[in-house]
Formats: structure tokens, C-alpha cells, sequence
């Protein structure tokens, strides 16, 4: 009939060259109305004037690795006091020719993480790898046995500090909060009214007089003599602070979770410990990983606050190094360089958070 | 199939009351919903309620396995008597298999992980095993090949079918069903009465909350009709049908048979 049309009228043609391309696409992004325009403008101005003296600063007219002498005499930056200080920076006071102990340990926790990343790895095995890991952590930083000179635990510090700190602290907190968080939701009275006085408590408490807490008033209770180490508590005052807000993170995931959900487990005949178990808390804390993932990574950065109860976390051993009259000055090349470390850490906790979140997705 | 179930239906409730519900009595707070309701159900016998919304027939059944209490009056299931102080309400509930009116899979399983939930960990039926009874009661509501998907991927007509393999895998000795075609798409409707249909041809013991008139007729040696909370009326299919003796039965089955 008429109505078809020949083939070569409906062949597709290629759209204005306005709209496509690099011309097209900075068109649209960068120059559409003028109010776009001056924005735009602005922007390459201020990065002119900033981006080539700064990569002038840090590449160009930088030293890598001379003495602190010699980069007083440049005007660019001074990275060598990284290289210098690195041992000191990483292992804080850890005895010099001990320090391969918290290499090791370090090295044995980020195999952990990385191992723990797969998901085909979340079984029984794993969990006995974990205690394992951590025992031999403890070990090795510990010394006393198999011929390991003893540290004592203030002289930790450094980035194994941190690490230790957090890791700890994170593990225990979880499962802390998920059960503060059921607390909360219980039908007793006396479980709910507790979980609620704890978590308004410490949630309306900020982290710092925590931990003077724990370092200047908790000792005026204990019997003389008896003597908790600095670490333990400091490590103590971070779980039950991060405890709290994941109590409140994970409350809210559970409420999400519908009535139907509980019925078809109870109809089931699932216990209450089995309902939670393998129905409402797989779909609750898979809702709830992006505002976990954030508790985490503050509570990451907090583990910094621990300074000032005389602990030499990774920042404060940074901070020593300036002290040192040689790199005295440094302080830019040196806090990059901690919130390099920092970024990565926190890096990889959001990107791991992201792809757990994608692959759980197919099961919702 | 009709004939087939009404010869089932002459020769069946000989057997013992496996429900019994004396005077019973629910508040919501302040509001009473069920005013004294007194129901013996024998076993195999199937039972249909219907009634208008609101007239309590959803909280009746529910408090047979205890999803609701009751706050007076007596229920007894299967020989057990449901009370406050009552410690293994969980081993009542394996014994009545409960389908709902949304469902309620479980999303994050897939479709054999729902349906051997219950076996593994209250029965602690060995996986293998419990997996051949899941599929063996797929097969049966046709949709065994659909047991590696998630609830997600499925027609709400399989989900409901998914739930009803789901309660029969624990082995129930009754079958609650909850309004099971409300939540349907009319085209879908059909395939969850053929399942229902074919539990009842194996003498399975059922209540069914439903307005599908037509299952009750060919299906149900009791209808019941409740309004207010109460039991108005019981009788079977074709004398609830052609004759309801009482004017709020009237008024309600020439209100959804126009």
C-alpha cells in the first residue's frame, strides 16, 4: 500500500554536530544560559591561578629524599621527612629492631580484610581465621613468648595502633548494637528501658570525655593496686561508643522490616532467636550498610581522639616527627601524608560497602 | 472433580475434633471483636468463612495459631491447650500451616530456601532431605522450575502457590489460609484454587477465610458466615447457598453473588 515508505527515508541520520561530541557535550555542561556561562568561567580562573603553582609545589620543585637541611633551602615541597621518619611515623615507639613484629601483624590483618572481602568466604572457617589472626596479632605486638622480647603496650603506637583500635572496635560494636538494638524493641520492660537509658546516654555524651572518663575517673573507683592498661579502656570506650549509634542505625532498619515477615517465620514455628536470626536481621542490616558504613568510618577517624589519653595513634605520632628541629616546619608535606593514609583506609571501606550492597541486591 | 470431592465429603468427618474453640472472646484494647465463638473442626473436614470486612473472620483464625491471643474462653489445637503460660507455642504452629493474604516470603531466600526454612531448623530435617520434600511439593504446585529465583522474580499467582509448598513442607495437620486470593490479579486466581483444590482431595484438614463462592460450593462441607464478631450462621455449601436462614446472611450473599 502507500503507506509504506521507502527504506531509505526512515534510515536514522546523524544528529546535529552541535549536540554531540566535545562540542556538544560542552555545550550542554558547561556553557547552557549564561548564568552557566559566568559560572564556568569562574571556575577555570580559580583553577588557573591555584593548580599550576600547587603541582609546581609538590612535584617540580619538591625533594624526595634528601636531608631536612637541604630542604630548608627550596621553596617546594619537602616530602623527604616521609621517607626519613616512616618507621617512626608507621611503628610510633615500638622498639627499633622489634618493629618487623608489627609489620607482620599489620600485614596478617590487611590479608584478613582482603580475604574476608568475598562473600563465598562467610562461613564457619572464616570466623575461627579471625580469632586466630587476632590472637596472633596480639601475640606478636605482645612478645613474652617463643623467644619475643615482651613490649608493653604503651609503647604501641602508630598506624598498627590505629588499625588494632578500629578493627577491634568495629567488630565488637556490631554485634553490641544489634543486640542494644533488639533491646530497645523488646517487650520487657526492664531489657527495653535499659537499652534506651544506655543508648540516649552515651549517645548524648561526646567521645572525648568518654575516654577521659576511662582514663582519669574509672581508675578512682577501682581497689588500689589494680591497674587496667590505658589501651584496654581506650579500646573499651570506643565499643561501647560505637555500639550505641549502630543500636540506633540498626533499630531503624527493623522497623522497615513488615509485620508479614515476623508472622510467616512465627507460622513457621521459628522461635523468637530464629525469626531474628535467619528472617528479620539478614533483610534488616542489608538495609541498613550505607549508614553503617559511615558509623564506621567515623568511628575510624575518632580512634585519633585517643591522644589525649597518651596513646601515639598514627596522627599523633605524625605530629612527633614535626617536633624534631630537622623537619621542624614540614607540617603540610606531613598531615597530606596522614589524610592520604586516612582517605585510603576509609576508601576502601565505602567502595567494599557499595559492592556488598550490589551483590545483596539480587536477593531483595 | 466436583462429584469427586462431595463422595469425600459424605464419607469424611467420622474422625476426632482436631480444633475446639469453647466461648471465646478477643479485645482489641477496648474493642471487642470476637463476642463468644464456638467452632469444632474435625479432622480432614473444610471449613469456609466468609463474611463482610471487619467482622472478625481474619483475627478467628489467627488466633488458632496463636498470631493473635485470645482473652477469654478456651482453643484447643490438636489436643494442646492455648494459654499465656504456654511454653512451646512454637510446636502448635509447625502443626497448623498458615497462608496469607500478601504472602510473606521471604525475600532475601530463594524459592527452595523458603520452602526448607522451616524443616531444617524446627523439624532439623537433613538438608538433602528436606530439599526432596520442597521440590516433591513444587512439583505438586507446579513451579519446581522456579526454585532457584528469588520471591522477587515471581507472579504473585506463584508466590501464593510458593507459600501454600511453603506450609505443606512442615508436614501440617491443618491448613489456615488467610484470604489466599485477595491480593491476586483476577487471571491468577485460579491457579491458587486448583492448588487449594487438589490439598483438599488429599483430605488435608483446611479453614479458609475466602469470598470465592465457588471453591466454598465445591470444596468446603461447612460455611460459615460471620458478622460482628460473631458465628451467624453454619451450615453446608447448599443450604448456606440456596437457603441462608438468617437476613444478614441474605443481604450478604446478594451483596457478592449480585
Amino acid at each position: 500500500m502507500e503507506a509504506i515508505v521507502d527504506k531509505k527515508e526512515v534510515e536514522t541520520i546523524k544528529p546535529p554536530v552541535t549536540q554531540v561530541g566535545v562540542v556538544g557535550w560542552i555545550r550542554t555542561n558547561l556553557f547552557k544560559g549564561w548564568l552557566n556561562s559566568i559560572l564556568t568561567l569562574i571556575t577555570i580562573y580559580f583553577l588557573w591561578i591555584t593548580v599550576p603553582p600547587l603541582i609546581r609545589w609538590a612535584f617540580i620543585d619538591s625533594l624526595w629524599l634528601s636531608s631536612g637541611a637541604e630542604c630548608h633551602q627550596i621553596d617546594g615541597a619537602c616530602w623527604s621527612i616521609i621517607p626519613a621518619n616512616i618507621r617512626f611515623i608507621t611503628f610510633g615507639f615500638f622498639p627499633y629492631d622489634q618493629q618487623w613484629r608489627p609489620f607482620v601483624a599489620m600485614g596478617l590483618l590487611v590479608a584478613l580484610l582482603f580475604y574476608s572481602r568475598n562473600r563465598h568466604h562467610w562461613k564457619r572457617h572464616l570466623v575461627y581465621a579471625w580469632i586466630l589472626g587476632l590472637f596472633l596479632m596480639g601475640l606478636l605486638m605482645k612478645g613474652g613468648i617463643f623467644g619475643l622480647t615482651p613490649v608493653e603496650s604503651t609503647q604501641w603506637g602508630g598506624l598498627p595502633l590505629t588499625l588494632l583500635l578500629s578493627v577491634f572496635g568495629l567488630t565488637a560494636a556490631y554485634p553490641l548494637g544489634v543486640v542494644l538494638a533488639l533491646g530497645r524493641r523488646s517487650k520487657m520492660p526492664a531489657v527495653k528501658t535499659l537499652c534506651v537509658m544506655y543508648i540516649e546516654l552515651i549517645r548524648g555524651v561526646p567521645l572525648i570525655s568518654l575516654l577521659f572518663m576511662s582514663s582519669v575517673v574509672f581508675p578512682l573507683f577501682l581497689p588500689e593496686g589494680v591497674n587496667i592498661n590505658a589501651l584496654i579502656r581506650a579500646q573499651v570506650a570506643i565499643i561501647l561508643f560505637t555500639a550505641a549509634y549502630i543500636a540506633e542505625v540498626v533499630r531503624g532498619g527493623l522497623q522497615a522490616i513488615p509485620r508479614g515477615q515476623y508472622e510467616a517465620a512465627e507460622s513457621l514455628g521459628l522461635n523468637y532467636y530464629l525469626t531474628m536470626r535467619l528472617i528479620v536481621l539478614p533483610q534488616a542490616l542489608k538495609i541498613v550498610i550505607p549508614p553503617s558504613v559511615s558509623i564506621l568510618i567515623s568511628a575510624f577517624k575518632d580512634t585519633s581522639l585517643v591522644v589525649i589519653i597518651a596513646l601515639f595513634d598514627f596522627l599523633k605520632t605524625t605530629k612527633t616527627v614535626l617536633n624534631d628541629p630537622q623537619w621542624m616546619g614540614f607540617s603540610a608535606e606531613a598531615y597530606i601524608f596522614a589524610a592520604l593514609i586516612y582517605f585510603l583506609c576509609c576508601f576502601f571501606m565505602s567502595n567494599y560497602s557499595r559492592r556488598l550492597e550490589r551483590e545483596l541486591e539480587r536477593g531483595l | 472433580m466436583a462429584t469427586q470431592l462431595s463422595k469425600n465429603k459424605e464419607n469424611t468427618l467420622t474422625g476426632d475434633a482436631i480444633i475446639e474453640i469453647v466461648e471465646m472472646h478477643k479485645w482489641y484494647d477496648d474493642f471487642h471483636v470476637l463476642k463468644g465463638i464456638n467452632l469444632t473442626v474435625k479432622k480432614q473436614e473444610r471449613i469456609v468463612i466468609c463474611g463482610p470486612s471487619g467482622s472478625g473472620k481474619s483475627t478467628l483464625i489467627r488466633c488458632i495459631n496463636r498470631l493473635e491471643e485470645h482473652q477469654r474462653g478456651r482453643i484447643t489445637v490438636d489436643g494442646m491447650e492455648l494459654t499465656n503460660d504456654l511454653k512451646n507455642i512454637e510446636k502448635i504452629r509447625a502443626e497448623v500451616g498458615m497462608v496469607f493474604q500478601h504472602f510473606n516470603l521471604f525475600p532475601h531466600l530463594t524459592i527452595v530456601e523458603n520452602l526448607t526454612l522451616g524443616p531444617i531448623w524446627v523439624r532439623k530435617t537433613p538438608k538433602k532431605e528436606a530439599e526432596e520434600t520442597a521440590m516433591y511439593f513444587l512439583n505438586k504446585v507446579q513451579i519446581a522450575d522456579q526454585a532457584l529465583k528469588y520471591p522477587g522474580q515471581l507472579s504473585g499467582g506463584q508466590q501464593q502457590r510458593v507459600a501454600i509448598a511453603r506450609s505443606l513442607c512442615m508436614n501440617p495437620k491443618v491448613m489456615l489460609f488467610d484470604e489466599p486470593t485477595s491480593a491476586l490479579d483476577p487471571e491468577m486466581i485460579k491457579e491458587v484454587l486448583d492448588s487449594m483444590i487438589e490439598l483438599a482431595r488429599e483430605g488435608m484438614t483446611m479453614i479458609v477465610v475466602s469470598h470465592e463462592m465457588g471453591f466454598a460450593k465445591s470444596v468446603a462441607h461447612r460455611v460459615l458466615f460471620m458478622d460482628y464478631g460473631q458465628i451467624v450462621e453454619a451450615n453446608t455449601p447448599d443450604e448456606f447457598f440456596d437457603n441462608p436462614q438468617h437476613d444478614r446472611t441474605k443481604l450478604f450473599l446478594s451483596q457478592i453473588l449480585h
